[in-house]
């Protein structure tokens, strides 16, 4: 019998995969690496791509798209950390300026002052998120 | 006492009421059952950050993250209070927040600033009336909690703690015990309690790529993150179920206010028949 080792792909929402393996390969960001059962520990970051893993007693491969997250590798055990597919730096920026357009929207328009309220938090709330990724962005 | 047709009305409406909170309560228990699968759901990720967190606190014992490092005495914490965004589930909400409110206060007497991240509506409602420094916020998070609708506020929470603004940050939410009981609590989630990460088993070092320092650092704020998504998970689960209990004991209590309305009803219908009948032999009297 070949030699596996279990592998987790798991996301904060939901669960991929889990299941014995005999290779997996993923995207870190360096470059893609292949593990193999017996590998060395191992941590590394993860950039968008897919996960592939070769199921134990099958020809079958499985296919998980990730948006990034990190690859944990120890001798027997492989877990994905994935984060959910909809994230990323410049998406969160991109909903940032959009929340801020729209609260400032609601803003001109005040018919009601609980609406008008509301729109100020959502306006505050955005500048708060954008100021975050700005910082974020020096900082590399 | 009043009329049969005033009591008619008053068991329609009374009725009508207990109707929509049956229905409500029927809509709570589905969900209910969704949100708690989405609750386990969403430990594996928890746990198995946890494993990552604990196997590098170990293997790096001289090589402590500013999330890790304890800091002296405290002069400005940050809270996130979770709440939910509807109301008319109980004393859910009024848990939560009367924890929040005492300890906001005990800190104020200590001299010590609070900045607050709200999620749900009704926590941002009663920290703004508290006139507390709200830092960002997110509402309208329906009845599935997205992991990219929380990540805008918390950012703002975990830089903030980062650059050194906050001291230490807190989580308050309500606890899922079983349908029945929700607790409010109070969590600290920076700097890391090390307790948090004890019980994994064998030390060893990883081979990090590209680096370590860059590692720790995205599996430690991912890890917050995940907490903060599964205390928004198990506060979602805890709202369903209170509504459902709630709504329940609503039903219940609208059976009741029948029952003595249709007793009253009844009662003012046999008393104004004998009232006739009184009359009519009065009336009969009278001529004979």
């Amino acid at each position: 019998m070949a030699m596996t080792m279990h592998v987790d792909i798991v996301s904060a929402e939901e669960t991929f995969f889990s299941g014995l393996a005999e290779f997996v390969a993923a995207p870190s960001i360096l470059g893609e690496v292949g593990v193999y059962p017996r590998h060395a520990p191992m941590l590394t970051r993860l950039k968008p791509g897919s996960v592939r893993v070769k199921r134990a007693m099958s020809e079958e491969e499985e296919l998980v798209y990730v948006s990034g997250g990190i690859l944990e590798v120890q001798p027997d055990v492989v877990t994905v950390l994935a984060d959910s597919a909809i994230r990323g730096e410049d998406l969160d920026e991109a909903k940032a300026i959009e929340a801020k357009q729209r609260a400032e929207e609601a803003m001109k328009d005040r018919s009601a002052a609980i609406e008008f309220a509301r729109a100020e938090a959502e306006l505050a709330e955005a500048i708060a998120q954008l100021a975050a990724i700005q910082k974020l962005r020096k900082k590399r | 006492m009043a009329g049969g047709k005033e009591i008619r009305t008053k068991i329609k409406s009374v009725q009508n009421t207990q109707k929509i909170t049956r229905a409500m309560e029927m809509v709570a228990a589905a969900k209910m059952r969704k949100a708690q699968d989405r609750m386990r759901t969403a430990r594996p990720y928890g746990e198995k950050m946890r494993n990552v967190a604990a196997h590098m606190s170990r293997a790096h014992p001289e090589y402590t993250h500013p999330f890790m490092s304890e800091r002296g005495n405290s002069k400005r914490v940050g809270i996130i209070v979770v709440s939910s965004d509807k109301g008319l589930c109980g004393g859910l909400n009024t848990n939560v927040l009367r924890l929040v409110l005492g300890k906001m206060r005990a800190w104020e007497q200590e001299g010590v600033q609070v900045d607050a991240c709200a999620i749900g509506n009704k926590g941002l409602g009663f920290l703004q009336r508290l006139g507390a420094n709200v830092v960002s916020s997110v509402t309208g998070l329906g009845d599935t909690p997205h992991l990219d609708k929380l990540i805008g506020p918390v950012k703002v929470m975990l830089d903030a703690y980062a650059e050194g603004r906050l001291d230490s940050l807190h989580v308050f939410y309500t606890k899922f015990v079983n349908t029945m009981k929700q607790e409010a609590m109070m969590e600290q989630l920076l700097p890391l309690k090390s307790e948090k990460l004890e019980g994994a088993h064998g030390v060893w070092d990883y081979i990090y790529e590209p680096d370590a320092k860059n590692v720790i650092d995205l599996v430690l704020r991912r890890y917050i993150e995940a907490l903060i998504y599964q205390a928004v998970a198990e506060n979602m689960a805890s709202e369903q179920s209170a509504r459902m209990v709630a709504m329940k004991a609503a039903s219940d209590n609208a059976g009741n206010v029948i029952g003595e309305l249709k007793l009253i009803y009844n009662k003012t219908r046999q008393a104004a028949i004998t009232k006739e009948l009184a009359e009519i032999c009065a009336g009969a009297a009278a001529v004979g």
